[in-house]
């Protein structure tokens, strides 16, 4: 009896497990060995040791998409978790037709990201150079996607767009949690406004608050659609996310070797700021 | 309970914030019912409606990406890896959730799997190309059991966690009568993680829908389209006859719209059980 049922746990664990290594284990260990060679994607290639790594950390292509990347997620971090708070507590509260602003309010998100960022940027290169010039501002007259200092916004303003959806319905939910008696009493003491929500409501739903971080920088880490359809990495390469520099010059570029290093790096740095993240979040949880 | 007044301040952010999600959405209705003539390049012109909703940018639109077909493939990778992903996914999370507190093997097979998070698409994107290729999967069905094998960290982590609750005597009582293993599951264990089972439907199925990259990767030398690939592959046919383009965008927008208007409940619940847990 004992023996069936662990004959059936085997069973149902082994070719499973062995899916997984098959199409996420091999291919992860044959992007590391790639990443010592000089392979094009096709044809005979070398061992060349280290050379990839010590060229990605002195390429400056390789180098601005970093910069990018990071500028991205940290900038539409903070973006989308000060709006989404205001909005869910803005939902949370008392008003009218709450079902039906909750419903629209996560629209956005079940959006294909890059048909959205195809809206988006008609809207940037027709629609706001327009309205800039019936008010009247010099500055948004042309394309903000066409000036390598200003593209990156746009791309900030689709990813914020959708992403907004996403950690507002979070919040609410964190905002749920919290018992009406905590404003009553904290009401008391006289925190109203700004101090209930710094003091009262905003520690109760920390663990939310990092579901978000988490959510928010992994995810723009990787950001990858919205490129594709916005500025496919212009103008003057000023909007190369690392996915897209990885797909771009790894897939067609002839770089397989040198992005599979890249790949590899990246992969380290996802690791080192989920983990980072985590251990950060549950010591303040740990505090309250 | 005292009934609280209507919040004014907070109808007038909810009404405001409204108008930036609106605005794309009645841009993306009216230039796509537009005929080119109609668009100038004043505001007016732009915001204003068709003088007539006629449906030809449509029917050029689905020609030109051919729509049903990319539909159909959409829907069968969608439909396929939601049934295998809650198969499967449910399976392991049942023996890894039962057996990893108490053996070794089995709780290290968790973790290996759960770390499988951690592995952005972008390192396996390269090696994955050779591979499919190699097996001659470089095409839906590679897609379908590649969107298992991303999706599996995450759900088996959300059924194992959920299996918790799920009391041990449950399935006791059933040895007991000389049940088997596998036939326990299936009648007892599978219909009770029945809540868990919309949430990984909804998470599996609003991403294997919208996702670009995988299909981008692993299918684009089959000649076949998911939909968010055919606005990619099409969008130099377009050109600049933008109406054209906003019918199709249109167009790929609609099954996803139809299943968050009938369904809108569960997405939502399924979404934030999915993150929170």
């Amino acid at each position: 009896m004992k023996n069936e049922r662990k004959r059936t746990f085997l069973l149902i664990t082994i070719p499973i497990l062995a899916l997984f290594i098959c199409f996420n284990t091999i291919p992860l260990i044959r992007g590391v060995i790639y990443s010592f060679t000089n392979f094009k994607g096709f044809g005979s290639y070398d061992w060349v040791g280290l050379r990839n790594y010590a060229d990605l950390f002195t390429d400056a292509r390789v180098g601005r998409s970093y910069w990018f990347t990071f500028k991205l997620a940290v900038v539409t971090t903070i973006v989308v978790n000060v709006l989404s708070l205001l909005l869910a507590l803005a939902l949370n509260s008392h008003i009218r037709a709450k079902s039906f602003f909750r419903g629209a309010y996560f629209l956005p998100n079940i959006l294909g990201s890059l048909v959205v960022a195809y809206i988006f940027n008609y809207f940037f290169t027709y629609i706001l150079p327009a309205l800039a010039d019936m008010i009247g501002i010099e500055a948004l007259r042309t394309s903000i996607l066409s000036n390598p200092a200003t593209a990156w916004i746009g791309v900030m303003v689709v990813c914020a767009w959708q992403a907004i959806a996403m950690n507002t319905i979070i919040y609410i939910s964190g905002l749920q949690t919290v018992p009406e008696d905590v404003y009553e009493a904290g009401g008391l003491d006289g925190a109203t406004g700004w101090k209930q929500f710094k003091y009262l409501t905003f520690p109760l739903i920390i663990p939310f608050f990092s579901i978000n971080m988490v959510l928010c920088i992994k995810n723009f880490l990787m950001v990858f659609d919205q490129i594709m359809a916005l500025t496919k990495g212009g103008p003057a390469q000023s909007t190369e996310s690392i996915s897209y520099l990885i797909y771009n010059n790894g897939m067609s570029g002839g770089q397989f070797g040198f992005q599979s290093a890249n790949a590899v790096v990246f992969f380290i740095v996802i690791v080192i700021v989920s983990v980072a993240q985590m251990k950060f979040s549950s010591k303040k949880e740990e505090q309250l | 309970m005292i009934e609280k007044k209507t919040n004014i301040s907070a109808m007038t952010v909810l009404i405001l914030g409204l108008a930036t999600i609106a605005l794309p959405l009645y841009l993306t209705v009216v230039i796509a019912f537009k005929q080119p003539s109609e668009m100038t390049n004043s505001i007016s012109g732009i915001l204003s409606l068709p003088k007539t909703w006629s449906l030809n940018n449509f029917k050029e639109a689905m020609e030109i990406t051919d729509f049903w077909h990319s539909l159909r493939n959409s829907l069968l990778i969608t439909g396929l890896s939601v049934v295998l992903s809650i198969t499967v996914h449910s399976l392991m999370g049942y023996a890894l959730g039962r057996n990893k507190a108490k053996s070794k093997f089995y709780s290290f097979v968790y973790l290996f799997i759960v770390s499988g998070m951690f592995v952005p698409f972008a390192i396996l994107m390269m090696p994955l190309a050779k591979q499919t290729a190699e097996l001659g999967l470089a095409n839906w069905f590679g897609v379908i059991i590649l969107y298992v094998v991303f999706y599996m960290p995450m759900n088996v982590l959300l059924y194992s966690g959920y299996l918790v609750n799920i009391p041990m005597a449950l399935e006791e009582a059933a040895k007991v009568d000389g049940t088997s293993t596998w036939r326990t599951y299936w009648k007892i264990i599978f219909p009770i993680m029945k809540p868990m089972h919309a949430t990984v439907a909804v998470l599996t199925a609003l991403a294997v829908w919208n996702d670009v990259m995988t299909p981008l990767v692993i299918m684009a030398g089959s000649g076949e389209n998911t939909l968010p690939l055919a606005q990619l592959n099409f969008q130099s046919q377009f050109g600049t006859n933008y109406n054209l383009a906003f019918a199709s965008y249109l167009l790929s927008l609609i099954p996803i719209l139809i299943f968050y208007v009938i369904c809108q409940k569960q997405i939502l619940n399924g979404v934030v059980n999915g993150a929170v847990k």
